[in-house]
């Protein structure tokens, strides 16, 4: 699949705002949201930020942008519609517990706003990652690894910049650190796991089974129907070689999980004159991680049309 | 609307000889052409004159060699949407641009709403939806619903256009949910195929495949033929020449 960079930023950071506001959320609801005004200000303004900066993005894919508000009317039945809806929704808790936190409006429902919030963020990380696990046409990413994969490396992207962010201000909280070397951990297995599975999945299915003629053995293009490619394989044609993609396997997993997780390990056992260092080295890896991760996704996804176009396989 | 209707007793769709496509392209110009106006047009072509043309058309004919040695055979493959029953293009649209129809089947796209966001592209796994790079919207082949019902054209143009400029006969339009349709029976009698009907879309479109070779022993035989007999003058070589090309 073509990797779209207003998609791929989208997930991105969208993904690690959604993350942040969880952070955020738990911390409250635990007690250890730390009392500082420019923390607070600054946790829910990057996480709104990212947010909102992931959403504007993902119009720029469309081809009719200023259509967009249509896609909240399908929720019945599309998960990209879903998507729209939990997003605009997920606002109004995450506003309120935003203008709680930092300026003490209906302060006595910061709990419920917390929990609200959460629950928003988790519903509309899932309805993203649905919009890819449900398409049967495309099987890497037809997977029921896909949407527990988003919402730990939601969480992964979120914890880090929750460190990164008190690593700068107030110092970082030994929870915050372990909970985020557990979410590494965790997205690292998933996506070692994902992978696992990617590589080993049979491609079953042959241009002979997509065109119907199998029984007449195997079946080759003799002739393109079009000289230049089409939409359909520029969108669908791009598939990455094996092992140019495992070399950026390596360097995703290397910026997304191993740095940051050595990042967090400084953090624990280093002085906090040193946190600022490896707080923000932490995030500034893993953001660029995570950017290579998702054109991963997209790269080595095949679609099942490739095999009308040449693919030997699918 | 994106939630499927209930399905109808009509299903239209075409039918499509694999046997008799000579791959001469005539359906897929003359659906470029209709679709200058009407429905969902016009379908925009980039760069048409450059090096890379490239623009939205709703029917593609690929050629294929299938099978190996003398019993392989040229298959010419025109595909487009197969107007499936339980199509995943239209559910996963976020707008409602994509539907079905209730009466007939056709699945179509609204291209007044259509925000272009080319989900319905990754959902089809027959490639039949192209995104026009100039309108911002999904094309897709609309079954000539502008042609089908239109009381304005002759009676015999009252069918789709690929239908209509098939020079072979190749191409065929009708109820495949009507079992007494013209259509149905040629589907039953060739035993015509669904493409790859285990992902569940249900497609209503049908392929016939091509028929068995009756030639390919005989090849063989007049190469024997040929090497047996001496020359017996110029009628017997025109006679040889004759016998060898009518079998081909």
């Amino acid at each position: 699949m073509h990797p779209a960079y207003s998609v791929i930023f989208f997930t991105s950071a969208s993904g690690a705002g959604y993350g942040l506001l969880i952070w955020l959320g738990s911390a409250e609801l635990f007690g250890a949201l730390p009392d500082h005004w420019w923390f607070r200000f600054l946790g829910f303004g990057i996480a709104l930020a990212l947010i909102t900066a992931g959403l504007l993005s993902s119009t720029a894919h469309l081809g009719r942008p200023e259509r967009a508000w249509r896609a909240f009317s399908q929720w019945r039945s599309s998960w990209l519609s879903r998507e729209g809806v939990a997003a605009v929704v997920t606002y109004v808790p995450a506003g309120l517990f935003a203008l709680a936190a930092i300026f003490g409006l209906f302060e006595g429902a910061i709990g419920f706003w917390a929990i609200l919030t959460i629950a928003g963020a988790l519903v509309t990380v899932w309805c993203t990652a649905m919009i890819y696990a449900s398409l049967t046409t495309i099987r890497a990413w037809n997977d029921q690894l896909v949407p527990p994969l988003y919402i730990a490396l939601s969480l992964t992207t979120g914890g880090l910049l929750y460190c990164g962010l008190a690593s700068l201000m107030i110092g970082v909280g030994q929870a915050a650190i372990w909970g985020t070397l557990v979410a590494l951990v965790v997205g690292w297995l998933l996506k070692t796991l994902y992978w696992s599975r990617l590589d080993g999945r049979k491609l079953t299915l042959t241009p002979g089974d997509a065109l119907g003629l199998a029984k007449h053995g195997r079946v080759r293009t003799l002739e393109a129907p079009h000289s230049q490619a089409n939409f359909v394989m520029r969108e669908m044609g791009y598939t990455i070689g094996r092992r140019h993609a495992e070399r950026i396997r390596i360097y995703a997993v290397t910026a997304l999980f191993v740095v940051p997780a050595l990042c967090c390990l400084a953090l624990l056992a280093l002085p906090s004159g040193l946190a600022p260092l490896f707080g923000v080295l932490g995030v500034l890896s893993a953001g660029a991680g995570i950017l290579a991760e998702r054109w991963l996704f997209f790269a080595e996804a095949q679609h099942i049309v490739s095999l009308y176009y040449g693919a030997e396989a699918a | 609307m994106t939630s499927l209707p209930e399905p109808s007793a009509k299903k239209l769709g075409l039918v499509i000889d694999l046997d008799t496509c000579v791959g001469c392209q005539a359906c897929a110009t003359s659906c470029k052409e209709w679709n200058t106006g009407g429905f969902s047009g016009p379908l925009t072509d980039q760069d048409p004159y450059g090096e890379d043309p490239h623009g939205a058309w709703l029917n593609r004919v690929h050629s294929f060699e299938a099978g190996e040695g003398t019993d392989s055979r040229t298959v010419h493959f025109p595909r487009s949407c197969l107007h499936c029953e339980t199509p995943a293009c239209v559910t996963v649209c976020p707008t409602g641009a994509s539907y079905k129809r209730a009466e007939d089947g056709i699945v179509l796209v609204n291209p007044d709403t259509c925000i272009g966001c080319k989900l319905c592209s990754w959902a089809c796994p027959y490639g039949a939806r192209e995104y026009d790079y100039a309108h911002g919207v999904m094309k897709k082949c609309t079954l000539c619903v502008d042609r089908i019902y239109n009381d304005t054209l002759e009676p015999e143009d009252r069918q789709p256009a690929c239908v209509r400029a098939c020079p072979t006969g190749a191409r065929h339009f009708g109820d495949l949910g009507d079992p007494e349709s013209d259509v149905s029976k040629l589907v039953a009698e060739r035993e015509g195929f669904g493409l790859m009907p285990e992902l569940g879309y249900k497609p209503v479109n049908r392929y016939l495949p091509p028929r068995e070779r009756r030639n390919a022993p005989v090849a063989e035989k007049s190469v024997a033929a040929k090497s047996s007999s001496s020359d017996h003058g110029t009628l017997d070589k025109f006679f040889a020449w004759a016998d060898k090309a009518l079998n081909r």
